[in-house]
């Protein structure tokens, strides 16, 4: 980890066009994701949030334009859980242990190696579960585990793919709660999600975005029906409860329908 | 101890008694134990039809090596690496689907190997002898490559222990940061030919790829840990290539055959004494 100070830009995208050879599928992006801001992009499947994902993660090279980071900070990556292989034989240490650098040539874990999965361990709630085999693991529990992986590597950067993807509700809370704890720790997080309440309507900043930036603020201002249509090409209704936008599928026996002013 | 148990044991250490046996048995054992490390790989990345592909390709250039009277190791390794080198970028790039790339490339190989033979008959190697092993063209030669080779993946396994377990875990998050997982399937691609390359004279082509699968496949069936199936694995190989090898000698087998069906009873027996647990780990196995 090295110390990038708060506020100063973690990413930036000028311009940033990517495609796969074919029609462009992230469209001219300008962004700046600043040190410790933790950000959300919500989009329909197909938006391009994923290819903007691996070109922040340098896997997808920009057809046009740039982005940049801080030289030499370290990224850590939390894939869709649906892409794991759950039959894979490892166990949740074996899961942590691979991402860190080894400090001898001999490959077994050395006890400081696994005083710092332990630590992980616990800090993550998954204590006493470093031998279980991960698809023994609750949903929740095998989130964890792989963001305790991406966390092992100390990164500056947390990128993550649909984390509350196919979770239950209790899960998605301790999820959500866990990504609030790490970023006031400081860290910054990115993240993609479909989960327009139960996680984007709580983070500090959310991108709508659809090839390119529909809007970009707290969600408050963001999750508005004008700016959802434009995303998702759907009406969708916005109910404020609690001082908290709450999103509904367009339902014309439902009459509660406002705009936040 | 009886005198009829005495006769037992002196019967069962003959075979030791003559020098090609010993030499077999060095191969075979140790063959055993790296088809059974690398196998794991082979196993958990899918890999088995490469495996029995790239034996074929071998075959070939065991073939033109003879006829063209060149070293064997230099002229089937070349060919080998070459093979597996050109099946893995193929693959990878999408050009071919891998079931078409290894399809062509190897059997293509195996083929020519096959005209070489024929044409020239008086190549040192019978067809035979490759095709299903020969402990008895086993020179100290091979005694020497297999240990070569077992030293070599042995240090790459343990040398680049994690990066290898990543990459054949989850290539693309290896890849985000900062693996080279490329790079690791090309020198698995590598290990994997030499390892046909110097297994290939006891077991025999058409065989070898069982004993890549096998050996791996019953480790799975006992174990959910990387690091235990990775150890298991080739400790099983070995055991069951010394069983098999010393059954062939008494029953007078085809050491490669008999070696392969301890490793089926080995497997059959596991998969009933694992019951659901074992059965429900080996059904996600990609052979």
């Amino acid at each position: 980890m090295i110390l990038v100070e708060a506020g100063t830009p973690m990413l930036e995208m000028s311009h940033l066009s990517c495609s796969y050879g074919g029609p462009v599928v992230v469209d001219h992006v300008d962004l700046r994701v600043q040190s410790g801001e933790l950000v959300g992009f919500v989009g329909p499947s197909g938006s391009g949030k994923t290819t903007l994902l691996r070109a922040i993660l340098g896997t997808v090279v920009p057809i046009h334009g740039s982005i940049t980071k801080p030289a030499g900070i370290s990224v850590a990556y939390v894939p869709q859980v649906e892409t794991v292989d759950w039959n894979f034989p490892v166990t949740v240490s074996e899961v942590i242990v691979m991402t860190i650098r080894r400090r001898s040539w001999w490959p077994i874990t050395s006890k400081a190696e696994k005083a710092e999965v332990n630590m992980l361990l616990e800090r993550l709630g998954l204590g006493g579960l470093g031998e279980r085999h991960i698809r023994e693991l609750s949903g929740g529990q095998q989130q964890r585990v792989f963001l305790a992986r991406a966390l092992a590597r100390q990164p500056d950067l947390l990128v993550l793919d649909e984390p509350t993807s196919g979770v239950d509700v209790r899960t998605r809370h301790e999820i959500l709660h866990l990504l609030t704890d790490l970023n006031a720790d400081g860290l910054t997080i990115v993240l993609t999600t479909h989960d327009l309440n139960g996680l984007a309507a709580h983070l500090p900043r959310i991108v709508c975005f659809n090839k390119t930036v529909i809007a970009d603020g707290a969600p408050i201002d963001v999750l508005r029906p004008a700016v959802l249509e434009k995303t998702y090409g759907a009406p969708l209704e916005v109910l404020i409860h609690g001082g908290m936008p709450v999103v509904l599928d367009h339902a014309p026996f439902l009459r509660v329908v406002s705009e936040p002013a | 101890m009886s005198m009829v148990a005495l006769v037992g044991v002196v019967d069962l250490l003959e075979p030791l008694s003559f020098g090609f046996f010993r030499r077999g048995l060095t191969v075979a054992v140790l063959a055993g134990a790296l088809c059974g490390l690398i196998g794991v790989y082979v196993v958990l990345r899918s890999l088995s039809y490469i495996g029995h592909g790239l034996s074929h390709a071998v075959f070939g250039g065991a073939a033109a090596a003879a006829v063209m009277n060149v070293n064997y190791f230099l002229g089937a390794g070349t060919w080998g690496v070459a093979s597996g080198l050109l099946i893995g970028r193929v693959t990878r790039r999408k050009l071919l689907s891998a079931d078409a790339a290894i399809g062509i490339v190897t059997t293509a190989s195996f083929a020519a190997g096959i005209v070489l033979f024929n044409k020239f008959g008086q190549a040192r190697r019978s067809i035979d002898a490759v095709l299903f092993g020969d402990i008895l063209g086993v020179v100290a030669t091979d005694v020497y490559a297999v240990v070569g080779v077992a030293l070599l993946v042995l240090a790459v396994v343990i040398g680049a222990y994690r990066p290898l377990l990543y990459a054949t875990f989850d290539s693309e998050v290896a890849r985000v940061t900062g693996g080279h997982p490329d790079l690791l399937d090309a020198v698995l691609m590598v290990m994997l030919s030499l390892t046909v390359l110097v297994t290939m004279r006891v077991i025999g082509v058409l065989l070898i790829s069982a004993l890549l699968v096998l050996p791996a496949s019953i480790a799975r069936m006992l174990t959910d840990s990387f690091s235990r199936m990775l150890t298991l694995s080739p400790v099983i190989g070995a055991i069951t290539s010394f069983v098999g090898m010393n059954l062939s000698y008494h029953v007078n087998t085809s050491p490669g055959a008999t070696v392969i069906l301890i490793n089926a009873a080995v497997f059959l027996v596991v998969f009933l004494a694992t019951g659901r647990a074992g059965r429900r780990r080996v059904a996600h196995v990609h052979v």
